[in-house]
């Protein structure tokens, strides 16, 4: 199991990077939520992996940490807030400006030059 | 008395949320009550500093859960004169706004509320998740004070500033979750005990998460090579919310002396101090290229924020000694360069406003209205950024070289200080000189009166100002408080006595 969520974290944190890095905010956008999902399972696993037990404590028996789910969840809704805010800011910098790109104006056309 | 601790955090909370519902309609309410709010602030920071200067620590344990099981905010020398920068700031960018700024846009007085909110909250916090809280409200709130106003190149600058800064925020979880992973707390004063015994082997895991949280807190002060959105965001917000950014930077440099003094001080062994060597060559290169930024920028906004980026260069080269007295000499610098800034962005707008064609582009134009009073206020303001004497730039850039002089590279930190100090003082004149002296033989008559009677931004400039050479004429007695915060900051027992002793809670 330890494999599975390290390379989770890994594909996810990869694969976000990779789009935060894109020309467009439709990718960037997605790239964040991509790192925030990474992140909140790395907290999640910072409390060590676990399966089966409450995250409560009880005098017989073992348990499992709480404290990294709280600050998972508490990551989760500043993550959502923050999209939101991002996805508010694309799209008026679209209505703006009338393109997508995040870098300098026209970076964004160049790149789909450099596609072509 | 018990409950002031908590009063930074919460006023500008409710404040921020009855504005919200309250302000829409009426801008002269909204503006009555954001500003008495800001005076109210800087009267209960005043009053933690004057309780802070006894030398004891007190801690607020909010719903009386111990620390480090609750949440725990500490008021300490530092953070006590943190609250009194950002209030004054605030105030007077407040004063300015009051001028017509605030009726660009809806809800600025609500988002300015907040960011204080998350200002205050980010000094006074006594754990590292709570700062991560507090840095994402201050942030949400700026990107909505950012695109104020709005226009497209404004817009998309906030959108580059929103990105870098949730990019920030990302690896702040992961370093979050390092620490926590290795020393199982979060807790400031907590973490300072369990880092000397972590043992060898997870030494790996705990240097990684103090880099990263580095790493983030750099960002925010903008150390080079992290500095990129420093001049973009700063130059294409509008002026006066520039001049609150100003104090953003130094957020990252109080969060950057609050980690390594108290958690990785002489306590942590093997760890000690292990932010220094990425910290020194970074923050030279900061200030070099901060100041050659002044000298190469073309908008007077741009050439501020990179006399900024050159502030915090100057401010961590003090910082990164890692000694009592850099560290105070590090705070008196950062005080004062605060308000300079401050005052530098609110005159750019004063100046743009007069200019309609060529707003704040360094070119000579028709001659400006005032440009004899904006003219010197620029002249004060720019003698206190750049630190010729009398002012506080000059006693704060005199009080770093007398710190460094047992420093191993003392002869590069002296030759780097002057020589930039240079490269700012030309770009400042030749900047001034051409917006206050030159066009004036072309279009004699063509001067642009301003839309409105500035009298409230004229205030606040000089406020700000007088401020600053307050600074200057109390150096002596503000020195004696800096140097027993800084001493504070070097005997972190007692904070964490403060914190987790028995003594603790908020009797």
């Amino acid at each position: 199991m330890e494999l599975l969520v390290a390379s989770a974290i890994g594909v996810l944190t990869a694969s976000g990077v990779y789009l935060v890095l894109r020309g467009r905010s439709f990718p960037v956008v997605l790239g964040l939520a991509l790192l925030s999902y990474a992140v909140n399972l790395f907290l999640f696993a910072s409390g060590r992996l676990a399966v089966d037990l409450p995250p409560v404590i009880r005098a017989a028996g073992s348990y499992t940490d709480p404290l990294p789910q709280a600050l998972v969840l508490t990551a989760i809704v500043i993550s959502f807030g923050m999209t939101a805010v991002t996805v508010a800011m694309a799209v008026r910098s679209f209505l703006e400006s009338g393109d997508d790109g995040v870098g300098a104006a026209g970076a964004a056309d160049e790149e789909d030059a450099g596609r072509r | 008395m018990t409950h002031l601790a908590i009063l930074p955090i919460l006023l500008p909370a409710i404040v921020a949320a009855l504005l919200a519902l309250a302000g829409r309609r009426d801008l002269v309410l909204a503006r009555t009550i954001s500003l008495a709010s800001a005076a109210v602030l800087l009267l209960v920071a005043i009053a933690l500093v004057v309780g802070a200067s006894d030398g004891m620590i007190r801690t607020y344990a909010l719903g009386d859960w111990p620390a480090p099981f609750g949440i725990v905010l500490v008021v300490d020398r530092l953070a006590a004169l943190m609250l009194t920068l950002t209030a004054g700031l605030a105030l007077a960018v407040l004063l300015h706004c009051a001028n017509g700024w605030d009726a660009r846009g809806r809800h600025f007085h609500a988002l300015f509320q907040f960011q204080l909110m998350g200002l205050n909250g980010a000094f006074l916090t006594g754990d590292f998740f709570n700062l991560f809280v507090f840095f994402e409200i201050l942030l949400i709130a700026s990107y909505g004070l950012m695109v104020h106003g709005g226009g497209a190149e404004r817009v998309r600058a906030g959108l580059q500033y929103v990105v870098v800064n949730l990019v920030g925020s990302t690896l702040f979880l992961f370093a979050v979750g390092l620490l926590y992973g290795v020393t199982g707390t979060l807790n400031m004063a907590d973490l300072a005990l369990k880092v000397p015994a972590v043992p060898p082997a997870d030494h790996g895991v705990l240097r990684s998460g103090a880099l990263l949280l580095l790493f983030v807190f750099a960002l925010k002060a903008a150390l080079v090579p992290l500095h990129l959105w420093l001049p973009g965001t700063y130059a294409n917000a509008p002026a006066p919310v520039a001049a609150l950014f100003a104090v953003l930077t130094k957020v990252g440099a109080y969060a950057i002396v609050r980690l390594s003094t108290l958690a990785f001080g002489d306590a942590a062994g093997e760890l000690a101090w292990l932010v220094t060597p990425w910290l020194m060559p970074a923050a030279m290169l900061t200030l070099t290229l901060g100041m050659f930024g002044v000298l190469a920028a073309r908008r007077l906004a741009g050439m501020i924020s990179f006399a900024v980026v050159g502030s915090v260069g100057t401010l961590l080269i003090a910082v990164a000694l890692f000694t009592p007295q850099a560290i105070a000499a590090a705070l008196y610098y950062l005080v004062q360069s605060t308000l300079a800034a401050g005052a530098l962005f609110l005159v750019v707008d004063l100046v743009g406003e007069r200019r309609p064609a060529l707003g704040d582009l360094l070119a000579p134009g028709p001659r400006i209205a005032q440009a004899a009073l904006l003219g010197s206020l620029f002249l004060v303001a720019a003698i206190a950024m750049t630190g010729l004497p009398p002012l506080a730039g000059f006693v704060g850039k005199l009080l770093i070289l007398d710190a460094t002089r047992d420093a191993f590279n003392r002869s590069w930190i002296w030759s780097l200080l002057l020589t930039t100090s240079l490269l700012a003082i030309v770009g400042f004149a030749r900047a001034g000189s051409v917006l206050f002296w030159k066009g004036g033989e072309s279009a004699q008559n063509a001067a642009v009166q301003p839309a409105r009677a500035a009298v409230l931004p004229l205030i606040a400039i000089g406020l700000l100002l007088a401020a600053n050479i307050a600074w200057t004429l109390g150096a002596g007695q503000v020195l004696g408080y800096l140097d027993a915060a800084a001493i504070q900051l070097f005997a972190p027992a007692g904070y964490i006595d403060a914190v987790l002793g028995a003594e603790g809670g908020n009797e």
